[in-house]
């Protein structure tokens, strides 16, 4: 991916977050650095604070205390529209399309920061508003096409069956040209089939676009297949850190999250 | 009721109708010069109805006429209502206020400007493009500083907008002996008073009863739009109560004699024309149009499906919550004006927040999201139950007129019953509609492994 001294630099860089629901602290010290190019797990049984840790990250929730770094800059505190402009694109564990508008539309609003012309243009309908209009519905286009959801362009999002609405969902991520993409839980509710495919386009998308991918997963099918360092956190704090190999070997790991006994997961 | 009468209004308003979806088509069609014709064309077909007599034959009496003008500043205010709520997703009470606000602005102009008093235009105008470049100028410097409290915003703009106003009356008291000559006497009308000019005057009153009603919910909004959406809505049900009892007291706690508070503001010219009703209710519709099939239009549609969504798109959500809501205020504020020229009598009654529910009826029977179901329902509301029960229920003696408010909410029972998305849905009709997109050709794709086919 990244060449030279670039290589090292971490593209996001966690230090001690924390978030204190009332008297529930959901996140206690975590610690995370992703380098450029790398596609991160983040596993752990329900309610660990993996959601939480990635709301954080994207503006949702104000950390009670630490900081997150991206690209060097320091992006804690930030809204979460001014988080997403700088690069950090992200999906939702139930997904969150925009049900009641089209395919296109859902990919294309995810342009609005770029769109490049103003209100006044818009409703003047001048030639800016036309170009810039032309252009962005076209990348939309060429984005539905790598999913092959073109074909589907003017359906609502809502009458899609659930495959489809995932690869909407990631589509319309990609859309906001991120940097480092954090994808939360793509393999829930997918069966055996769709997963394979799911990581395959994982993959792809990680290439083509040039991405850094942090996600969270369930699965360990998945995390194990394609993650190449694997976070695990248990009620908030991180238990191992590593390879999806040593992962699998490490004892903690299999008795907090996969319960004794289930050693032969991966 | 006399047969003859029903089967005359049946006609009224399906032709009505007829009118507003051929208008509707005509102006989708690609070309620009047909779409222009359309409009004058459009124009002039109700000018010669309403001017055209025939003996005794006319084919809009003035009950009509005024159910037509009605039906115009209706539209307006719903489809600034269907921008708040249909649109944006925010439940808002208080467009009734705002339209109130503009007809009172509006009216207090002219007023004026009849009676040889010019400070009504000069304050009015000085202080909202004063106001407005106060809110720029703020809105722009506050944008270097993240994270300002929206309190602390608020009373920036709240002290700005004061000042603003306190030197438009300093304005208007300093220019009102050099233009007041021009006015002339109530017997001898000056150079400035001719109907043309008056014309004049009412068009600008239109446009600053609009802005000032824009910028007035821009204050109330900017700390209101935080709260959670059936917060919001309440609070704006205070706004519009608020505003109605300001009128009920505009002769006794606010300066304005001329409004003659709960007895009402007799003697606003009457200005409206259809030139000027239709003109700006096209202007609306074809702002509205532009604006909803624009990346700001989508944004705010966003809005309303999924916050959390939009947030992370990279959309400022409570920015498209304040710019749908100050828009549809325009809207509103511009309808409240036309609607004060055409019944020249302003009485706080009418801005009752009860009065209120009103658009927010019309918007769910037109379909909430529909900009066509906006404009049918506006003049089918109007016609059908403003007028003909008015009249056929007029039958039934002096209690009558209040069947209606038993027959309005089960008319809405029965919509919401029968069909639930509103009359239209979100159906729109020729220049309504969105802009189709073709399917283009594939130009690249990821490998065939991750086509839905693929796989096992």
């Amino acid at each position: 991916m990244a060449e030279g001294n670039n290589h090292k630099a971490p593209i996001l860089e966690i230090r001690a977050l924390c978030k204190q629901f009332g008297g529930l602290r959901a996140v206690n010290n975590f610690d995370l650095s992703i380098s450029n190019g790398e596609l991160v797990g983040l596993i752990g049984p329900n309610g660990a604070g993996k959601t939480t840790v990635f709301n954080m990250v994207t503006g949702l929730y104000e950390p009670t205390s630490g900081q997150v770094l991206f690209q060097g800059e320091d992006i804690t505190g930030l809204e979460p529209y001014e988080i997403t402009t700088l690069g950090i694109g992200r999906t939702f564990q139930n997904i969150r399309l925009f049900p009641n508008l089209s395919v296109l539309d859902n990919v294309r609003i995810a342009y609005h920061p770029h769109a490049g012309y103003s209100l006044v243009d818009g409703l003047l309908r001048n030639g800016q508003f036309t170009g810039r209009e032309r252009e962005l519905t076209e990348q939309a286009q060429d984005f539905l096409a790598i999913f092959h959801l073109e074909k589907i362009q003017n359906e609502l999002a809502k009458n899609l069956p659930y495959g489809e609405q995932r690869r909407v969902e990631i589509a319309r991520a990609l859309a906001t040209s991120p940097r480092l993409l954090l994808l939360d839980e793509p393999a829930a509710g997918m069966n055996p089939g769709e997963i394979v495919q799911l990581m395959e386009l994982i993959h792809f998308i990680r290439d083509r676009f040039n991405l850094t991918i942090l996600l969270i997963e369930h699965q360990m099918r998945v995390v194990m297949g394609i993650c190449e360092w694997i976070t695990v956190m248990d009620f908030g704090e991180v238990i191992a850190r590593g390879s999806p190999k040593e992962i699998s070997e490490n004892q903690r790991v299999i008795e907090a999250y996969l319960g004794k006994g289930a050693a032969n997961v991966a | 009721m006399e047969l003859g009468f029903l089967f005359g209004s049946i006609i009224k308003i399906s032709g009505i109708l007829a009118y507003l979806y051929g208008l509707l088509r005509l102006m989708g069609h690609p070309n620009k010069w047909v779409k222009i014709a359309s409009i004058v064309v459009a124009f002039a077909i109700i000018q010669a109805a309403l001017s055209i007599q025939i003996g005794s034959f006319v084919v809009f009496n003035d009950f009509d006429r005024g159910l037509l003008f009605q039906a115009c500043a209706m539209t307006m205010v719903v489809m600034g209502l269907n921008l708040i709520y249909g649109f944006n997703g925010q439940f808002s009470l208080g467009q009734w206020g705002f339209y109130g606000l503009g007809a009172y602005a509006a009216a207090d102009v002219t007023y004026r400007w009849v009676n040889g008093d010019t400070r009504g235009l000069v304050v009015l105008g000085v202080g909202v493009i004063l106001g407005g470049l106060v809110i720029w100028g703020i809105g722009s410097w506050l944008r270097r500083y993240r994270r300002m409290p929206v309190l602390s915003a608020f009373t920036l703009y709240f002290v700005g907008t004061l000042i603003a106003a306190f030197l438009a009356v300093q304005a208007g008291r300093l220019l009102n002996p050099f233009i007041s000559a021009g006015l002339g006497t109530d017997t001898a009308p000056g150079p400035l008073n001719t109907p043309f000019v008056q014309q004049i005057i009412f068009f600008l009153a239109v446009i600053f009863a609009g802005v000032f009603a824009a910028e007035v919910s821009f204050l109330f909004g900017l700390p209101v739009l935080s709260l959670g959406s059936d917060y919001f809505g309440i609070a704006t049900l205070g706004f519009a109560i608020v505003v109605n009892v300001l009128m009920v007291n505009s002769d006794t706690i606010l300066p304005f004699p001329e409004m003659k508070g709960g007895r009402g503001m007799i003697g606003v010219p009457q200005l409206t024309t259809w030139f000027t009703a239709f003109l700006f209710m096209i202007l609306i519709i074809i702002i509205m149009r532009n604006l909803i099939y624009s990346s700001t239009g989508r944004a705010i549609i966003s809005v309303r499906e999924d916050e959390t969504a939009a947030k992370a798109m990279g959309i400022n959500v409570a920015n498209y919550k304040l710019m749908a809501f100050v828009i549809g205020s325009f809207f509103a504020g511009i309808g409240g004006a036309i609607y004060a020229h055409y019944i020249g009598f302003l009485s706080p009654g009418t801005f009752t927040f009860l009065v209120g529910f009103n658009p927010l009826i019309i918007v769910v029977f037109g379909g909430l999201g529909s900009m066509s179901g906006s404009i049918v329902a506006s003049f089918g509301w109007i016609f059908f139950l403003e007028g003909l029960l008015r009249v056929a229920l007029g039958q039934l003696g002096t209690e009558a007129p209040q069947w209606r408010y038993v027959l309005y909410p089960v008319t809405l029972l029965l919509l919401m019953l029968i069909r639930p998305q509103g009359l239209l849905g979100t159906t729109e009709w020729g220049f309504l509609r969105a802009p189709e997109v073709k399917v283009r050709e594939q130009v690249e794709a990821a490998p065939a492994t991750v086509t839905p086919s693929a796989g096992d």
